[in-house]
C-alpha cells in the first residue's frame, strides 16, 4: 500500500535522454547535493546544533585554556593547598597544591585524545573486519565471527585494568588496549548490516566485472554503511570517555603525574564534602563532553536516515 | 444515464517535501456509474495512486487535500478517520498491489474475512464463517471450506490476491478500487485475477476504479479510461475511442511506446524524450510541453483545460490546445512522433550457422539442497532449479529467455555469470570451456567479453560512487591503469548511451530511472564485450522511458555487433528485441526457436497459454480473442520424477486418452521438431 509520492528524493537533473537526438536540456534546475541535504537536516535538529557548539567550546578550551593561567598541570603552589576557587586559582587547587584549572585543561586534552583515537581505530577495525566477514561468507565468515564472539565474552575490563596497571598508566598503552578490546561489538553490528548489502546488485555487478574482494569491501561495502560508522564513531567517543574515566576512577587508567578527567574525578570524589570544586569541575566537563557527543550522534543518525522525521514540513 | 455512485470534483492533493510543496494531484474530476469500470493509467508519479488513496481517505495527515469526493451523496473529505472507517470496506472496497502485505500473516484467511464481515454487519460467527467460505469459493479458491483455515503464507501470490478480492467484496461495496492489482503477479496468474475481478464486479454490481500502468490490462477491462500526466487528467474517453483515436500527444506517444506481442514488425518504438516533470513549482503552461514533439509557443502560456476538441465523440475530452489538428496519430498530415530509422546489424548478413557462437550451454543443470533443522542442517531434498538447459547464441544475435517467476531464468544467468564449471553439462563462453579456465588472468579475459546489465537501475549502481567511477570500474578491473585512457573511454561511453559526458562527476541519485539504466548499459559496454547479459533491463521503467532504452539496445547491437542474452517476463518486449526466443518452465526449456515462428505458431501448450495471457493494448483484439486460461500455480520444483513438468496445468493433457496421458506422466519429453525451421519444443503430442 504505497502511494508514489514524487519529489521526496534529492532532485533529479534532466540530462538529454535520447541517443539519436543528442540535445542539451535544462541542467540549470535546482540541485540539492547530498552533503548540503544532510547538513540542512542536521542543522534542523536543535539539540544536535547545541551539542556541536558545546563540543567546539570544549575543544577550544582544551587547546587554548592553558593560555589563561600561569600554572601548568604539574606546577605546585605551596601557598595554596586545597584552596577554594579564587582569582588566583579560578577552579581552586587540590591537596598537593596543583592548579585545578590547569589540570582540567590538560585532563580534558588527554581524555579527548584517548577517546577520539580509540573510537576512530575501533570503528575502522570494526568496519573492515565486519564487512570482510559478511562479503567473504562461508568458512572465513564463520572463523571471523567465532573470534568476534569469543572476544565478546572475554572479561575485557579486567584484562584492561591489569595491562594498563603493568604499563604504569601510559596513555598510549591505554589507547591500544581499549582498541583491542573495543572493536568486536561494532564488527558484529557492521557484519549484520553488510550481510544484506552483499546481496545488492551493485556488489554482484562488481563481482561479475572481476573486481577483487578487498576492493569490493573497501569501495562498495564500507562507504555504504558510512552513516552507521559516523554515528558509531560519535557514540564510541562517549563510550570511551566513560570507560577511560571509569578505569582512571578505580585507579587503573592514566596515572600520576599525568592527569585525565577520570583521575581528577577519582581524587575529587574523596574530598567531595571538604573540597567540592575538585569533583564538580571535572565532573561538569565529562558530562558536557558525553552529552554533546550523544546529541551530535543523535543528530547525525536522524540526518543520515532517510526515513527519519527530520524531513520537515511545508 | 444513472446517478453516479462516486463523483470526484477538483481534487487536489499536495505533500510537503525537502525541496518544497509537491502538488501530486492537481484537479481531477470524474464520475463513476454503477457497474462501470474506470481505468486510470499513467506513469509512476502521475498521481493515480494518490487519487485513489484520497478517495479512500488513506493519505497521511500531512497531505493537504481539497476539492470534493462524493460517495452516494455524502462528501467524504469532511469526515474524520472514525467515520471513514465505517465507509471503507462497506461502501468502498480496496484491492492493493501487494497481496502479501495486505493480509495479516498471523490470522487464517477465513478469520480475516469473518472480521471484515462482522465489523460492518451484525452477523454471528457461524453465519459469517459460512459467508466467508462462500466468498472464497466465489473467487475460485479450490476446496474453500478447508482452505479458509489456512494462513496467508500457505497461499501463492495469485491465491492471496483472490483472498484480497474476496475481502474487498465481502460487504457488497458500491465501489471497488483496485490499485495495480496484477502488477506483482505473473502473466498467466494475471489473466486469472482479471477474470476473478470481472466476476466479482458482476456479482456485486459494483463500480470499479482500476489503476494501472499496463495499457493492455486497461484495454481488456475498462469501459472508460482516464490518462493522467503530472497530477492531471490529460485525456478521458471511452476505451474504444481512446485506443483508436487518441488526441493528446502524450497518449499517442505512450500507445506507440508499448511493444506489441501480436506484431511481427520490428519497428522502433516511439520514444518520448525527457522525463516527467517534478511536481514542485510547476511552471505555467502545459506540463507535457517540454517533452511534446509538436509544442508551439502558445503551449507554454497556460495549462490547457480538459475539454472536447473538434470532431471528438461524446465523452471524449482532451487537454491539448492543438488537439483539433490531430487525427490518427498525425498532425496536419505529418506523424506526431517521427520514428527513428531501423538499425541494421552487419553481422546478420551471414547466415546463422556460419557465425561463431559466443555462448554455448550444453545440458547445464543446477540443484540447490533443501535443508531442514535449526542447528544441524540436514538435507531433505533437492530443488531442481535448472535441468538440462541447452542453448547457444551466435554473434550479433539476441536470444530472449522468457518464463514466469521461479522458472529458472535467473539461475541460468547466475550459472553463466559465475564462470564456474556447472554441476552437469558444459558452459562455453566465446568458444572457451569455463571448466578449463586456469588462473585469474584467463578469467579476467573472459569477463572482459561477458558483461551484464541488471534489472533494478537504482540497486545496480553504487550510490556512493560518481558516474565516472562507476564506468571506470570495469576498465580498472580488467587491468586498465592509464588514467587518460579511462577518461577518454568514459566520455565515449556516456555519448554512446546518449548522456552528457559533462555529468559524469555526479552521483547516480541525480539521474532518473531511465538515465540510470543507460549508465548501467554504458558500464556493461565499457570493456567492449561481445556478449551482454540483460536481466529484465526495462521491467522497472515506465513505458515512455522503456521505449527509449529498448531503441538504444537495438541501436547498440547493430552498431557494435553485440550479442544479447535477454531475460524477461514481458513477452512483448522480447518479441521486439529478440531474434530467437527460449521459453522456460520449471527449470526446463519447453520451446525454443526463431522469435516470429514461436510467437506466430506456438506449439507447446505452455507457450500457447503464456502468449494468450498477455494483454494487448487494443480493446478490439483484447475483447475478441480466445484465452487459454491455466489452472493453478507453478508446482514445486523439488520433484525429480520423470514426466512432463507441465502436466498438472496442461490444458492439452485433459483432452488426451489414457495411454497418451500415461506417456505425459512417465516420460520426460525432449526438445524435438524443427526440420527446416528453427523451432523445437518439448511436448510429446505437438
Amino acid at each position: 500500500m504505497t502511494a508514489n509520492i514524487p519529489g521526496l528524493e534529492p532532485l533529479v537533473d534532466d540530462v538529454s535522454s535520447v541517443p539519436s537526438a543528442v540535445e542539451e536540456r535544462g541542467v540549470g534546475r535546482r540541485h540539492t547535493s547530498r552533503r548540503r541535504l544532510y547538513l540542512r537536516r542536521f542543522l534542523r535538529n536543535r539539540g544536535a546544533v547545541v551539542g556541536l557548539a558545546i563540543l567546539a567550546l570544549l575543544i577550544l578550551f582544551a587547546l587554548a585554556g592553558s593560555l589563561f593561567t600561569s600554572y601548568t598541570y604539574t606546577d605546585v603552589d605551596f601557598a595554596n593547598l586545597s584552596s577554594a576557587p579564587s582569582p588566583e586559582h579560578v577552579f581552586g587547587t587540590n591537596g598537593a597544591g596543583n592548579d585545578t584549572y590547569a589540570q582540567a585543561v590538560h585532563g580534558l586534552q588527554r581524555s579527548l585524545v584517548i577517546a577520539l583515537a580509540v573510537s576512530l581505530l575501533t570503528t575502522m577495525i570494526a568496519a573492515f573486519v565486519g564487512a570482510a566477514a559478511a562479503y567473504l561468507g562461508g568458512l572465513p565468515e564463520k572463523i571471523i565471527l567465532g573470534v568476534v564472539h569469543f572476544l565478546l565474552v572475554v572479561p575485557s575490563f579486567l584484562i584492561l585494568a591489569l595491562v594498563s596497571q603493568r604499563a604504569h598508566g601510559d596513555w598510549r598503552v591505554l589507547i591500544l588496549v581499549l582498541t583491542v578490546f573495543g572493536w568486536m561489538f561494532g564488527a558484529r553490528v557492521v557484519w549484520s548490516l553488510t550481510t544484506s548489502l552483499r546481496e545488492r546488485e551493485y556488489v554482484q555487478a562488481a563481482r561479475y566485472m572481476g573486481v577483487g574482494p578487498v576492493r569490493i569491501v573497501l569501495r562498495h561495502l564500507i562507504p555504504n554503511i558510512g552513516s552507521l560508522l559516523i554515528v558509531s564513531f560519535t557514540l564510541g567517543v562517549v563510550a570511551t570517555v566513560q570507560s577511560e574515566t571509569a578505569l582512571s576512577f578505580i585507579g587503573f587508567g592514566v596515572q600520576l603525574p599525568d592527569v585525565s578527567l577520570g583521575t581528577m574525578l577519582s581524587d575529587g570524589a574523596n574530598t567531595v564534602s571538604s573540597a567540592p570544586w575538585l569533583f564538580y569541575f571535572p565532573a561538569g566537563l565529562v558530562t558536557l563532553l558525553t552529552v554533546s557527543m550523544a546529541l551530535i550522534g543523535d543528530g547525525l543518525r536522524d540526518a543520515l536516515d532517510p526515513t527519519s522525521r527530520s524531513g520537515g514540513r511545508a | 444515464m444513472s446517478v453516479p455512485v462516486l463523483s470526484v470534483r477538483d481534487l487536489e492533493v499536495s505533500f510537503p517535501s525537502e525541496a518544497g510543496r509537491v502538488d501530486a494531484v492537481r484537479g481531477v474530476d470524474f464520475d463513476l456509474h454503477p457497474g462501470r469500470t474506470l481505468g486510470i493509467v499513467g506513469e509512476s508519479g502521475s498521481g493515480k495512486s494518490v487519487t485513489s488513496m484520497a478517495v479512500m481517505g488513506l493519505l497521511p495527515d500531512y497531505a493537504a487535500v481539497s476539492g470534493s469526493i462524493t460517495l452516494n451523496g455524502r462528501d467524504l473529505l469532511g469526515l474524520d478517520d472514525r467515520q471513514l472507517s465505517k465507509i471503507r470496506g462497506r461502501e468502498l472496497g480496496m484491492i492493493f498491489q501487494d497481496p502479501l502485505s495486505s493480509l495479516t500473516p498471523i490470522f487464517s484467511v477465513g478469520r480475516q474475512l469473518v472480521e471484515a464481515l462482522q465489523i460492518h454487519q451484525d452477523l454471528d460467527r457461524d453465519v459469517a464463517w459460512k459467508r466467508a467460505v462462500e466468498l472464497l469459493d466465489l473467487v475460485g479458491i479450490p476446496n474453500a471450506a478447508a482452505r479458509a483455515r489456512s494462513f496467508p503464507h500457505e497461499f501463492s501470490g495469485g491465491m492471496r490476491q483472490r483472498v484480497v478480492i474476496a475481502t474487498a467484496i465481502a460487504n457488497n461495496p458500491g465501489v471497488l478500487i483496485a490499485d495495480e492489482p496484477t502488477t506483482a503477479l505473473d502473466v498467466t496468474v494475471q489473466a486469472q485475477i482479471l477474470e476473478v475481478l470481472k466476476l466479482a464486479q458482476a456479482e456485486t454490481g459494483a463500480a470499479l476504479i482500476l489503476i494501472t500502468h499496463d495499457l493492455g490490462v486497461v484495454a481488456g477491462t475498462a469501459d472508460e479510461v482516464m490518462v493522467m500526466y503530472a497530477g492531471r487528467p490529460v485525456e478521458k474517453a471511452p476505451v474504444d475511442v481512446l485506443f483508436a483515436r487518441p488526441r493528446m500527444p502524450y497518449t499517442i506517444g505512450v500507445l506507440g511506446a508499448v511493444p506489441r506481442v501480436d506484431s511481427a514488425a520490428r519497428a522502433p518504438l516511439v520514444p518520448i524524450t525527457g522525463n516527467p516533470p517534478l511536481l514542485i513549482d510547476l511552471p505555467p503552461g502545459c506540463p507535457f510541453e517540454p517533452r511534446c514533439p509538436i509544442s508551439v509557443a502558445r503551449c507554454a502560456d497556460g495549462e490547457p483545460e480538459l475539454g472536447p476538441a473538434s470532431r471528438t465523440t461524446a465523452g471524449h475530452t482532451v487537454a491539448c490546445i492543438r488537439a483539433d489538428g490531430i487525427e490518427d496519430g498525425q498532425i496536419d498530415g505529418a506523424p506526431v512522433y517521427p520514428l527513428p530509422p531501423v538499425p541494421e546489424s552487419p553481422a546478420v548478413a551471414l547466415p546463422r550457422d556460419q557465425r561463431p557462437a559466443v555462448l554455448e550451454l550444453t545440458a547445464v543443470s543446477k540443484t540447490y539442497p533443501l535443508l531442514k533443522g535449526a542447528l544441524l542442517k540436514r538435507r531433505v531434498g533437492w530443488v531442481y532449479a535448472v535441468s538440462e538447459v541447452s542453448l547457444d547464441i551466435r554473434e550479433g544475435e539476441t536470444l530472449g529467455l522468457v518464463g514466469e517467476s521461479g522458472c529458472g531464468k535467473t539461475t541460468t544467468l547466475v550459472e553463466i555469470m559465475n564462470l564456474r564449471r556447472p554441476e552437469h553439462g558444459t558452459l562455453r563462453v566465446g568458444g572457451v570451456d569455463v571448466a578449463e579456465l586456469r588462473g585469474r588472468g584467463a578469467e579476467r579475459e573472459l569477463r572482459r567479453r561477458l558483461q551484464m546489465v541488471f534489472q533494478d537501475p537504482m540497486g545496480s549502481l553504487d550510490p556512493r560512487l560518481t558516474v565516472f567511477d562507476i564506468l571506470a570500474e570495469p576498465l580498472r578491473a580488467v587491468g586498465e591503469a592509464d588514467r587518460a585512457a579511462i577518461g577518454r573511454r568514459v566520455e565515449k561511453l556516456m555519448e554512446l548511451v546518449g548522456l552528457d559526458p559533462e555529468h559524469s562527476d555526479r552521483f547516480p541519485t541525480a539521474f532518473s530511472g531511465g538515465q540510470r539504466q543507460r549508465i548501467g548499459i554504458a558500464r556493461a559496454l565499457a570493456t567492449s564485450p561481445s556478449l551482454v547479459v540483460l536481466d529484465e533491463p526495462v521491467s522497472a521503467l515506465d513505458v515512455s522511458i522503456q521505449a527509449g532504452v529498448i531503441n538504444l539496445l537495438n541501436e547498440l547491437k547493430a552498431e557494435l555487433g553485440l550479442s544479447y542474452l535477454f531475460v524477461a517476463h514481458d513477452l512483448s518486449v522480447v518479441r521486439n528485441i529478440s531474434d530467437r526466443v527460449a521459453v522456460m518452465y520449471l527449470g526446463r526449456i519447453v520451446e525454443i526457436g526463431a522469435v516470429d515462428e514461436v510467437f506466430e505458431h506456438p506449439r507447446h501448450p505452455y507457450t500457447e497459454a503464456l502468449l494468450s495471457a498477455i494483454p494487448v493494448p487494443d480493446p478490439q483484439v483484447e475483447r475478441t480473442r480466445k484465452r487459454v486460461l491455466l489452472r493453478g500455480d507453478l508446482p514445486s520444483p523439488t520433484d525429480s520424477s520423470p514426466g512432463c513438468r507441465f502436466v498438472s496445468r496442461c490444458p492439452l493433457h485433459l483432452t488426451l486418452d489414457d495411454a497418451q496421458r500415461a506417456r505425459c506422466t512417465d516420460e520426460t519429453p525432449a526438445l524435438t521438431g524443427g526440420g527446416d525451421v528453427d523451432h523445437r519444443n518439448a511436448c510429446h503430442f505437438r
